[in-house]
């Protein structure tokens, strides 16, 4: 019964075990950037973004019908183009970044739009807005997976520079200029990851495995290296429970792992061992020192 | 280190205007002044955070690797989860850079920086679990691994207690042994008279250099609270002819 419900659907069905190998190569590059997101109050960065590559993905999409490697082109190309921006135009004058962020994710939203509204159906808007996990050929699995690998690399390259920059911006800049190489390094690893879980998950949804999994863990510890760990293993928890979840009940697969990693989330905030509710309401006695 | 009529600021308007003067190497020197009257804006231009306005900085041969700058506290994000080793290792970045190994004897230098300001065992505590005077603590320790030749110091010694502040008053002094040159802006003037030589008395312009005896007297402390704090938006262009160019 068990074995029936969690294990067999992987056994008998192609699909669902490449669905998994999806989500979990997702999580495992998505995780560590959503955990930098949060810890920079930079999580609603990560939502803008996904916004901003839609146009590129629809251009993409437009010139080449559903072919997965012109659309994670056109959407890695629109997605850079507003981090670059964005971040150029908030070094060299006063805008903060979440305001040129603001401004152009919006303009490149609405062009998205457009081009799609101009020639596309609506199934093909729902396929670019949600995802099709289930859908993975090779090709698809192939590009998650170099992806994924990029971004472990990168990130161990600028883990450096982009902690101590998060820290002590200032001090970064006094000492050496990785500063700016670390943070557009590290915005350009935010979109790499949308454009991942772009096709897993839509543009809507990309976030929420980078998000969620990162306030996740924001509740179970107070180091960096583990917070990480967590995420990522929250990741891939809810990944696999949503597609369990989504195989018997039939709820579209992209929501299911995300509402999956809602309800961990919440039982987070209520029993969590870092500032959980529960352990607010009730600390126990005071220490001696 | 020399300026030549420097001019720095923001946004065009003046924080320090038109400076001219010349820093001994190894010169142990006080830079006070009310608030306002340019003693960050100039740290931050001699650390090269910012660019003058007009005017020039030499360094005489400091590069930015010779500088250690340590800011007003409130400029670092003490939620972030990094622990108080880590940080302080972060002084190590010249030779370490952004990918460098931290091997054993870095370990033992860190540590031993650790010690030097008294705050053994707290390597892996979070730096948000520390105190105001804990936290200047560690980030002299982390002025301390740099190792620089000119260390510039943003008003080390606010809200700090009585012990924590002779604590690194001596380090500061042992740094002044070694033979490097030392700038703090400071608002205690007791602190100043007992250990800074030289104070440079800030109102924008200088009201005193020099010795720090002849600089801390009535009159100059007087004037230089009634400077004027005016910024106005429709100032206009400074007319002070710009030396430097003219020589050239």
């Amino acid at each position: 019964m068990i074995y029936d419900a969690l294990i067999a659907p992987f056994l008998d069905f192609e699909f669902m075990r490449r669905a998994l190998v999806a989500i979990c190569a997702l999580a495992l590059g998505a995780a560590p950037i959503g955990v930098f997101l949060m810890l920079r109050r930079m999580s609603l960065v990560g939502d803008a973004m996904a916004h901003a590559i839609l146009p590129g993905a629809a251009v993409g999409f437009l010139l080449s019908g559903l072919n997965l490697i012109a659309m994670t082109i056109g959407g890695l190309v629109a997605g850079f183009a507003v981090a670059l921006l964005a971040g150029l135009v908030s070094r060299a004058t006063e805008l903060k970044e979440d305001a040129s962020l603001a401004t152009f994710y919006l303009v490149s939203l609405a062009l998205g739009v457009t081009i799609v509204s101009l020639k596309g159906t609506n199934i093909d808007l729902l396929h670019v807005l949600f995802g099709d996990i289930l859908g993975m050929d090779d090709s698809t699995l192939l590009v998650i997976a170099i992806n994924a690998t990029v971004t472990l690399l990168v990130m161990a390259l600028i883990f450096r520079p982009l902690v101590i920059e998060s820290v002590d911006p200032l001090f970064l800049r006094a000492v050496s200029r990785s500063g700016a190489i670390a943070h557009l390094g590290f915005l350009a690893l935010v979109v790499i990851n949308l454009v991942n879980g772009f096709h897993a998950l839509g543009t809507l949804l990309a976030v929420g495995l980078m998000i969620l999994p990162a306030a996740i863990a924001r509740f179970w510890s107070r180091d960096l290296s583990l917070m990480i760990a967590i995420a990522v293993t929250s990741g891939m928890l809810s990944g696999y429970a949503g597609l369990v979840l989504s195989f018997q009940t039939r709820v579209p697969s992209g929501p299911a792992i995300i509402l999956v990693a809602a309800i961990i989330y919440l039982a987070s905030i209520l029993f969590g061992r870092v500032g959980g509710i529960l352990w607010r309401l009730f600390p126990g006695r005071h220490l001696e020192a | 280190m020399q300026f030549q009529n420097l001019t720095l600021g923001y946004d065009r308007h003046p924080a320090v205007h038109h400076l001219s003067g010349e820093i001994a190497e190894g010169a142990l020197l006080a830079v006070i002044g009310p608030n306002g009257a340019g003693k960050s804006t100039l740290l931050r231009g001699i650390a090269g955070l910012i660019r003058p306005l007009s005017g020039t900085i030499r360094l005489g041969g400091i590069g930015a690797r010779d500088i250690a700058y340590l800011p007003q506290i409130a400029e670092i994000d003490r939620s972030f989860p990094i622990s108080v080793f880590d940080l302080v290792g972060a002084g190590l970045w010249h030779s370490t850079g952004g990918f460098g190994g931290i091997g054993r004897r870095e370990r033992q230098r860190i540590s031993n920086a650790l010690a030097a300001v008294g705050l053994q065992g707290f390597e892996s505590r979070p730096i948000g679990t520390l105190s105001g005077g804990q936290m200047q603590r560690m980030l002299f320790a982390r002025v301390l691994l740099q190792d620089a030749r000119l260390i510039v110091l943003d008003e080390p010694f606010n809200a700090i207690d009585a012990r924590t502040t002779a604590d690194l008053l001596e380090l500061v002094q042992r740094w002044h042994a070694e033979g490097r040159t030392l700038l703090a802006a400071l608002h205690d003037l007791e602190i100043v008279r007992a250990h800074f030589p030289q104070t440079l008395l800030l109102a924008r312009q200088v009201v005193a250099w020099g010795p720090t005896f002849n600089v801390l007297n009535t009159e100059n402390l007087l004037q230089a609270r009634r400077m004027c704090e005016a910024f106005d938006d429709h100032a206009a262009a400074c007319e002070v002819p710009d030396q430097a160019s003219h020589a050239a």
